[in-house]
């Protein structure tokens, strides 16, 4: 009991460093990256001393470590700061952005593991060449599409000829929720596309190595069903690198969204990262960086806990099986 | 011995050249009439409509129609909506139908009294009255009062907050007011005075929550704003002039070129403004009709004068008959746009010398020779930086590369995000060349030119010519209209003569609109004004 | 069994070898100048231009020759750097757990967590803008985490088995251990994550030119082509049609030798 209560904490305390240290490395980037906010949010009819004068207000004059500071401290205090360009609080700004992101990033995850888990084991069975060759085709297609291209066709295939639902017309939380779920659901569908195909590889792949391995050989020679000792102990082993994999997807969703956030006009978290970068809007930026480092370990943390109740061999945690020889 | 100036077509102003047979602008300038007639592309539809959406987006369309709503499409978010502070053009664009100064332009490039009834120039042209209109309300439904207009004009011009000051209203040396009219009192004389009050919106005094629930007095108000989303607009029922026609307008935010087109397709967007040749093409013709204005911008590959070896004139007019501007225009803008020679566009029909426009023909032979002259005789290599998000400057400077490479000028391309864009070209003029466009947010001819001043602070391409210099400064002191125009035209001549940049086009504003919805007009400046749209 | 391998692997790469015979040809030779726009503005596929013309002009069919070149190059080197820093990373945190996992990942996650297109930025304005090299740099950061997570949870399935702890007992250097006993077994892992990366190295860099900061024009390349052409499906359909195709030509093809390598590692096992 004691030993969980001492993990969860150190999860925490590694939770906290992760998202210093990103806040971190953003702010120093934005040190580093040209374009000046001051002159950004002014634009090209300012003079130079209204830009001084903006900088100076804004307190992007003083020195980097005391502007990391307080902003480290207003972070700490739960205040995310003034956007700049919108001259709004930040929170306010990105609250409606998160959930919505949160929803299209848990409705891909879904449908990445609802689809690609038994697509997985059961297209192991398709050993050879010429059995094969029709999964690998569809697989590779749906690899090789750009998200960009695959926004395209779900919108032109399910928006304008079958008309599930409207492209460009995203109804919003509070006006109609069913309808922005369905909306979601396709531009989750864009993202899980191309992921899907990598999980099945993957997935296969380990399968059929794990297939391969003398014990399995052993069992079935033993005479145990193939079928039960694929349950039992390959998917039980293939699953580490899967739920590995898997755990990297789910961290990765949340910013991945920006091009189908795009295409089909979703107000999500990626496209106003992307935009804020553009406009040189530090605090957003900032903001939802350490958000993101949120969920990325959120996403590690659940798969290296899985993982290690799948094989307790995994325990990286308490740091005795490491190799001190 | 005050003289009534308004109504009256101002100096400044365009005056619609139907009659002026200005043969280099076919239908593209915008015109008088209040409701051109939007005019099919000529750009071929090669394929049919897909016949299968037809008859759904007609149900959208008459649903949103009968409702007396509009939707439109754009392609950049807003930055703040407090008037004060914004600064993107493409917010300024929309919320000039929510805002209005003292005086508002229209779409023949006039000025006239708009929050104020009547304006007075006095004869010495240093003081101008301006009478308050009865009846205007803003839109939280006070009466607008003097002390609004006093802490509007006086928030721009004489402020702490020196982000919120404009630079143009920097002439006003005192105001005086009683409870009917305001007097400003200038420092000198200004041609382009009311053009600059015509950026001080109206107010209501003290009032802050202008970024979350802006209040004006245009014919539309605020309503609700989703950043990055939506933001939508509602017909404001106590407007002092004629009201608008449509009840309601959202306009959705889609960054992306294709998600606009989509977004027509689907039936979710009513209207999506500047769009490429490209984009129009995919529209079906039944259910669209493309009106075609001009974007009102000067589009040049903008050379840094102080820069080797663009500080050599002969290199600059080596550069200029090099480039075929016509060959940019078909290239990358399938032919839509007007071939411009100098720093000014023929909206600005006073100022405009067509002549100018044809000074360096399309000749590399002599292009070869000049540079040889230069001693550059095998060519140089140069970099052209390019703001990456604006497709069409991007498109421009791959065709400039091409053709500059006929001439033997190795030009590469730099492509840089807006912000770095603004800080190391424009502010800090740290680039060889840029392609841009430059407009004139206030109408006037000044924006334009003044720019070209060896001390000017804006003046980002470093060009320096004396006789430049002085034909200006006589320009800026000059109170007589004619003698003021003949100066600004020579120094357009300048600008071409010395090759300043390489002038190419005033790009076409292709707008795409569903059918059975009309009234759309074409401003001399950037702005899309929703309150003439209405269904059929 | 030597017969099924043969199949994916030579499938994969004969189909690698189009693409790979584009790219060679086009640092030779190209039918017309890639970059020439005087063929006029989409002419569908004909003889003379197999391709077609694009918005510009100009020859598709010498634009897909060049930018086959720059996207395989693009690729592989994005993926080689995430493939090799990742494994480094994930080699050293899954073997030795403890501190040193804690730290690495701690920055593991952060990179995750960083925006790619600031990472972009970074990158341009740091090695100076119109650098060709900087998309490379950016991506291959990109793809360490990934790499350094599939990775560390494989060495750190491996360090207890007997063979290891033999080894170890033995004397054997840490450093020998890690790379030459337990490198080579986690093969299983690391193929199809370098062909899946090499995919997604493909598509991120598309995705990059979608957001305008992949390759600069006019050079070409696969995905930057792919994103301009799709904004013309109606004007010139085979724009899209003919670089879309040696997309999936090449991910396919790289994907079946993956595929091959995957089995004849099995069979060496």
């Amino acid at each position: 009991m004691n030993g969980t209560i001492q993990i969860i904490c150190k999860r925490i305390f590694l939770l906290l460093v992760t998202m210093i240290l990103v806040s971190f490395l953003t702010f120093a980037a934005f040190e580093l990256v040209s374009g000046d906010p001051a002159r950004t949010m002014l634009g090209t009819e300012a003079t130079e001393e209204q830009v001084i004068a903006l900088r100076h207000q804004l307190g992007l004059d003083r020195s980097f470590f005391v502007r990391y500071f307080s902003w480290l401290l207003g972070f700490f205090s739960g205040n995310l700061g003034m956007s700049y360009s919108y001259r709004q609080g930040v929170w306010d700004l990105i609250s409606t952005k998160l959930y919505l992101s949160l929803w299209l990033s848990l409705m891909s995850f879904c449908i990445i593991t609802a689809v690609s888990i038994p697509l997985g084991i059961w297209s192991y069975r398709f050993t050879g060449w010429f059995a094969d060759w029709p999964r690998t085709t569809i697989n590779q297609m749906c690899m090789a599409l750009p998200p960009f291209f695959t926004g395209i066709l779900v919108s032109w295939g399910f928006g304008i000829v079958l008309r599930f639902f409207t492209p460009g017309d995203f109804p919003g939380f509070q006006k109609d929720i069913a309808g922005s779920l369905r909306h979601l659901f396709f531009g989750a569908l864009c993202l899980s596309i191309p992921r899907i195909a990598m999980t099945v590889r993957m997935l296969r792949a380990t399968v059929i190595s794990e297939m391969n391995k003398a014990y399995v050989r052993t069992a079935i020679s033993r005479g145990n069903d193939r079928k039960s000792v694929l349950v039992r102990h390959v998917l039980k082993n293939s699953m580490v690198s899967v739920v590995t994999f898997l755990g990297q997807t789910l961290a990765e969703l949340v910013g991945a969204g920006i091009v189908v956030e795009q295409v089909l006009g979703l107000p999500g978290l990626g496209r106003f990262l992307v935009a804020s970068i553009s406009h040189r809007d530090y605090p957003v930026v900032q903001a939802i960086v350490v958000i993101l480092a949120f969920w990325v370990v959120l996403a590690g943390t659940l798969a290296d806990l899985i993982n290690q109740a799948i094989d307790p061999r995994l325990r990286l945690e308490t740091g005795k099986l490491g190799g001190q020889a | 011995m005050k003289k009534r100036i308004l109504p009256l077509v101002l100096a400044l102003t365009l005056l619609l050249l139907s009659a002026c047979g200005n043969a280099s602008a076919p239908a593209a300038a915008p015109t008088a009439e209040s409701q051109p007639a939007p005019e099919e592309t000529a750009a071929p539809n090669d394929t049919a409509a897909p016949e299968e959406t037809a008859e759904s987006v007609q149900t959208q369309k008459t649903e949103r129609a009968a409702a007396n709503e509009l939707t439109v499409g754009i392609a950049q978010d807003f930055d703040s909506l407090d008037p004060d502070y914004m600064t993107a053009a493409g917010t300024k664009e929309i919320l000039f139908n929510v805002f209005e100064g003292l005086v508002k332009p229209t779409s023949a490039g006039d000025i006239v009294p708009a929050v104020a009834s009547e304006v007075v120039k006095s004869d010495d042209g240093l003081s101008y009255t301006f009478t308050l209109r009865e009846g205007v309300k803003f839109h939280n439904g006070n009466p607008v009062t003097m002390d609004d207009l006093v802490y509007s004009i006086e928030r721009r011009w004489n402020s702490e907050d020196t982000a919120a000051l404009l630079a143009a209203l920097s002439v006003i040396d005192h105001l005086d007011h009683d409870d009917k009219t305001l007097t400003i009192t200038l420092s000198e004389p200004s041609n382009e005075f009311l053009a600059a009050v015509m950026n001080a919106y109206i107010i209501p005094a003290g009032y802050t929550d202008q970024e979350t629930a802006p209040v004006g007095t245009g014919p539309y108000r605020f309503v609700s704003r989703s950043v990055q989303d939506s933001l939508v607009l509602e017909r404001f029922a106590d407007y002092w002039g004629t009201p608008a026609n449509i009840e309601k307008v959202t306009f959705k935010i889609l960054e992306n070129a294709e998600g606009l087109v989509l977004g027509l397709q689907s039936g979710a967007l009513d209207l999506v403004a500047h769009m490429s040749s490209d984009q129009t093409i995919q529209l079906s013709e039944g259910d669209f009709t493309i009106a075609q204005g001009s974007m009102n911008l000067v589009q040049a590959l903008y050379l840094n004068n102080a820069e080797k070896p663009f500080d050599d004139v002969r290199v600059r007019q080596a550069l200029c008959y090099a480039v075929d501007k016509q060959a940019v225009i078909d290239l990358a803008f399938d032919g839509y746009g007007i071939p411009l020679g100098t720093s000014m566009f023929p909206s600005f029909s006073k100022y405009y010398d067509e002549s100018l426009t044809d000074y360096y023909t399309c000749d590399v032979e002599k292009a070869k020779s000049l540079l040889a002259e230069a001693g550059y005789p095998d060519g140089f290599e140069m970099t052209i930086t390019v703001p990456s998000n604006y497709t069409p400057h991007v498109n421009t400077a791959t065709v400039l590369v091409e053709l500059l490479r006929e001439v033997g000028i190795k030009a590469t391309i730099q492509p840089v995000d807006w912000s770095t864009w603004l800080d190391e070209v424009y502010s800090k003029r740290n680039y060889q060349s840029t392609v841009t466009g430059v407009s004139s947010d206030n109408m006037t001819a000044r924006k334009l030119l003044e720019r070209f001043g060896t001390t000017t602070g804006n003046n980002f391409t470093n060009y320096s010519n004396e006789e430049y210099d002085e034909i200006l400064a006589q320009a800026l002191r000059e109170t007589d209209d004619a003698k003021q125009t003949e100066l600004y035209r020579a120094l357009e001549k300048n600008l071409t003569e010395n090759a300043a940049n390489v002038y190419l086009q005033d790009m076409a504003d292709l707008v795409a609109l569903r059918a059975g919805l009309t009234g759309l007009t074409f401003y001399p400046i950037y702005v899309l004004d929703v309150s003439t749209l209405s269904w059929e | 069994m030597k017969r099924k391998m043969n199949g994916y692997l030579l499938a994969g790469i004969g189909i690698t070898g189009i693409v790979l015979l584009f790219a060679l040809i086009g640092i030779f030779w190209t039918p017309y100048l890639p970059t020439a726009m005087k063929y006029g503005r989409f002419q569908p596929p004909s003889l003379q231009h197999i391709f077609g013309t694009d918005n510009f002009g100009r020859d598709i069919f010498s634009r897909v020759l060049k930018g086959s070149g720059t996207t395989l190059a693009i690729a592989l080197s994005t993926v080689s750097i995430g493939a090799v820093i990742g494994t480094l990373v994930g080699a050293v945190t899954g073997y030795f757990g403890g501190r040193i996992d804690d730290v690495l990942m701690r920055l593991n996650d952060a990179l995750t967590a960083f925006p790619s297109f600031l990472l972009a930025l970074l990158i341009v304005s740091l090695v100076g803008p119109g650098k060709k090299y900087s998309v490379v740099l950016a991506l291959g950061l990109v793809f360490i985490p990934s790499f350094a997570r599939v990775m560390r949870t494989e060495f750190a399935s491996l360090r207890n088995r007997n063979y290891v702890t033999r080894a170890r007992l033995m004397g054997a250097k840490t450093g020998w251990i890690l790379f030459v006993h337990l490198l080579p077994n986690t093969i299983r892992v690391l193929l199809p994550a370098f062909t899946i990366g090499f995919n997604n190295a493909v598509l991120a860099e598309a995705s990059m030119s979608f957001l305008g900061i992949g390759v600069t024009p006019p050079d070409a390349s696969l995905g930057y082509m792919l994103s301009e052409a799709q904004g013309m499906l109606k004007a010139g359909p085979w724009y899209a049609v003919s670089t879309g195709c040696t997309i999936v030509l090449l991910i396919f093809g790289v994907g079946l030798i993956g595929e091959g390598l995957q089995i004849l590692s099995r069979e060496v096992s």
